[in-house]
């Protein structure tokens, strides 16, 4: 579904991308887990055609990031890590906004964000910049699958959310997957990488591993753990993977 | 698709918590309130008179002068010392001198003196001022000399007689308004939109749209056209009140006005766009704009004429499109020239018109 070559991409003299690699299966959830500054939001940015990469080549659901960017934008679905959303308009102006410049009507697609949007629905006359982290969240969701994308790619989605919104959030991408919607998320959080299929360890612009998350541990974790969870053991790996610091 | 993305624009701009405020409110102060601050006439200049004579000619002389609308006097004293110190105080703008054998030498030798100091920290005032001054005394010294003099010697005399074409009465309130259109025109379709633009850019919904179908000149358009909408409504607004405010017509065409102020807005719009490209937040943007404006009007001849300038000056705003504009709403409003008549003006505007949607498109391909 996303199948990204040898991509490189430098800003002056930082390599915020350094020979990235990986595929991503249909109805995949697919995360991209690694530190502040890792090159997450770079990749996402070259994925969803904002950004060209220096060298390298990207598909996604077999349309060229560069060539076909056109096509592109109507398959795929983003969420930026900063909400951006229209904090002037009400809940319901944005995802009806969303909904005609991808040439569809909220009652088209009901059914696929009815999970997300019936929570925030009560309130929808109230200004998206009104709402609380995590109804914004789930507003960025809906409008992100307004149009009933094949790819929805999540850049942080759970950062400055309460736990239990999060909670509900991963069991609202599962839903997704069931639809057969694929869909790669970044995420600092080592307990939300475990909910993934397959993830990919990101370390400044370089992809130090990619495998389903058990794998990693098994692979990479330490022979005598004193993790508690299989997010402590994960985050351990994650050490153990650092390149040694000159 | 263009037509939603107009009516989300429409939407919040009537939701933003000033900018309809300021749309009315901008019309309204350019009418009622700039052309009377820009006004330039000099009038109630303070006069200290130092009368040393005290006699009938000084006495007349002075009344002649408290009687003019633009003089007022308000210090009569004895000595220079004391006028000076009230120039000083900032109470007096110009000293009015009487020696001591003002009248005497006046009867017997049919020649007097009188002294006249200005305060020059105002410039405009002290110069003008005492040029008002000179001519009551010219007007004077006449009134004796025929008043002196039998009637049978005729006295050669040269009079000027003045009068003040398309602007009768030289008010200086006509002279302003038809050019004030330049700030509300600058403002509301080059400002406005760009800084629309980078406040997405600011607040990141630009990145929303931007993996949308929305097409990035679509979405350009949708900011301008808005805001080209209200620019003719602000300025159909302007003409009604400089009619009803001031009873101002304009003297020309009005399809004239309103073809001139289309290619200045495609002028201001392509300015406006090449300063959104290269800004990243309302901040820079906003200080960018304050920057251009304030040198563009300064040198548009809009309350400066433009032949007074140094020369360089003058070449400056040879490269200044408020200039172009300013000059053909003028001619319009007052003169009622004729479209044909304006060829340099408009071809100017077009040319700026062309440059600056070029750089816009050029600046934004660069930096996107």
């Amino acid at each position: 579904m996303i199948e990204i070559q040898h991509i490189d991409k430098s800003y002056k003299e930082v390599r915020a991308l350094q020979d990235v690699s990986l595929t991503v299966e249909q109805g995949e959830i697919f995360g991209l887990i690694g530190p502040d500054g890792a090159g997450k939001t770079t990749l996402f940015r070259i994925l969803t055609s904002l950004l060209l990469a220096d060298s390298g080549t990207a598909t996604v659901d077999a349309l060229e990031v560069v060539k076909d960017f056109k096509e592109l934008r109507k398959h795929i679905g983003y969420m930026p890590g900063r909400f951006s959303l229209y904090s002037d308009l009400s809940v319901e102006e944005n995802l009806n906004f969303f909904a005609t410049i991808f040439n569809t009507t909220i009652e088209e697609n009901y059914s696929l964000i009815a999970p997300i949007y019936s929570q925030i629905e009560p309130f929808k006359t109230r200004r998206a910049g009104k709402l609380s982290g995590g109804m914004k969240q789930k507003l960025a969701l809906s409008c992100a699958l307004i149009h009933k994308p094949a790819v929805l790619f999540l850049d942080e989605p759970t950062t400055g959310v309460d736990p239990v919104s999060r909670k509900e959030f991963w069991e609202m991408l599962k839903n997704l997957k069931h639809e057969g919607i694929t869909i790669l998320v970044s995420t600092p959080y080592m307990d939300e990488a475990m909910r993934c299929d397959r993830i990919a360890l990101i370390q400044q612009g370089r992809i130090m591993t990619i495998d389903t998350p058990q794998q990693i541990i098994n692979r990479f974790g330490n022979k005598n753990s004193t993790a508690r969870t299989p997010g402590q053991a994960l985050e351990e790996c994650f050490i153990n993977l650092m390149p040694p610091t000159p | 698709m263009l037509k939603y993305l107009i009516q989300k624009e429409f939407k919040q701009i009537a939701r933003n918590s000033f900018i309809p405020k300021i749309l009315i409110a901008l019309p309204l102060m350019a009418i009622l309130v700039f052309p009377w601050a820009a006004n330039q006439e000099i009038t109630h200049i303070q006069v200290a008179v130092v009368d040393k004579d005290h006699s009938t000619y000084s006495r007349r002389l002075t009344e002649k002068i408290a009687a003019s609308t633009y003089f007022r006097l308000t210090v009569w004293t004895d000595t220079y010392e004391n006028a000076l110190s009230n120039v000083e105080a900032g109470k007096v703008d110009i000293i009015l001198e009487f020696p001591s054998d003002f009248e005497k030498q006046l009867l017997t030798q049919n020649r007097a003196k009188v002294y006249i100091a200005s305060n020059a920290v105002n410039t405009m005032k002290g110069g003008i001022g005492s040029g008002y001054m000179t001519s009551i005394i010219r007007d004077f010294a006449d009134e004796i000399r025929t008043e002196t003099l039998p009637v049978t010697y005729s006295h050669p005399s040269l009079s000027i007689l003045n009068s003040q074409l398309f602007n009768p009465y030289g008010d200086y309130k006509i002279f302003m308004i038809p050019a004030l259109l330049v700030m509300l025109l600058t403002i509301i379709c080059g400002f406005l939109p760009a800084l629309s633009i980078v406040s997405e850019k600011e607040t990141g919904t630009i990145e929303q749209i931007n993996v949308t179908p929305v097409k990035k000149t679509t979405f350009i358009l949708s900011k301008l056209i808005p805001n080209w909408i209200l620019g003719f409504i602000i300025l159909t607004m302007y003409m009604l009140l400089a009619w009803l405010v001031y009873g101002l017509i304009p003297a020309g065409n009005l399809i004239a006005i309103y073809f001139i102020a289309l290619i200045y807005i495609f002028v201001v719009s392509g300015l406006g766009l090449v300063l959104s490209n290269y800004s990243s937040t309302v901040q820079q943007a906003m200080f960018m704009m304050f920057f251009f404006m304030i040198i563009m009007i300064l040198l548009s001849g809009l309350f400066t004429p433009i032949a007074s300038m140094p020369d360089w000056a003058q070449t400056v705003t040879l490269f200044n499109p408020l200039r172009y504009f300013v000059e053909a709403m003028r001619m319009i409003y007052l003169k009622g020239s004729h479209i044909m008549d304006l060829g340099k003006q408009l071809l100017a505007l077009s040319l700026f018109a062309l440059f600056f949607c070029g750089w816009a498109v050029m600046s934004y391909r660069k930096t996107n």
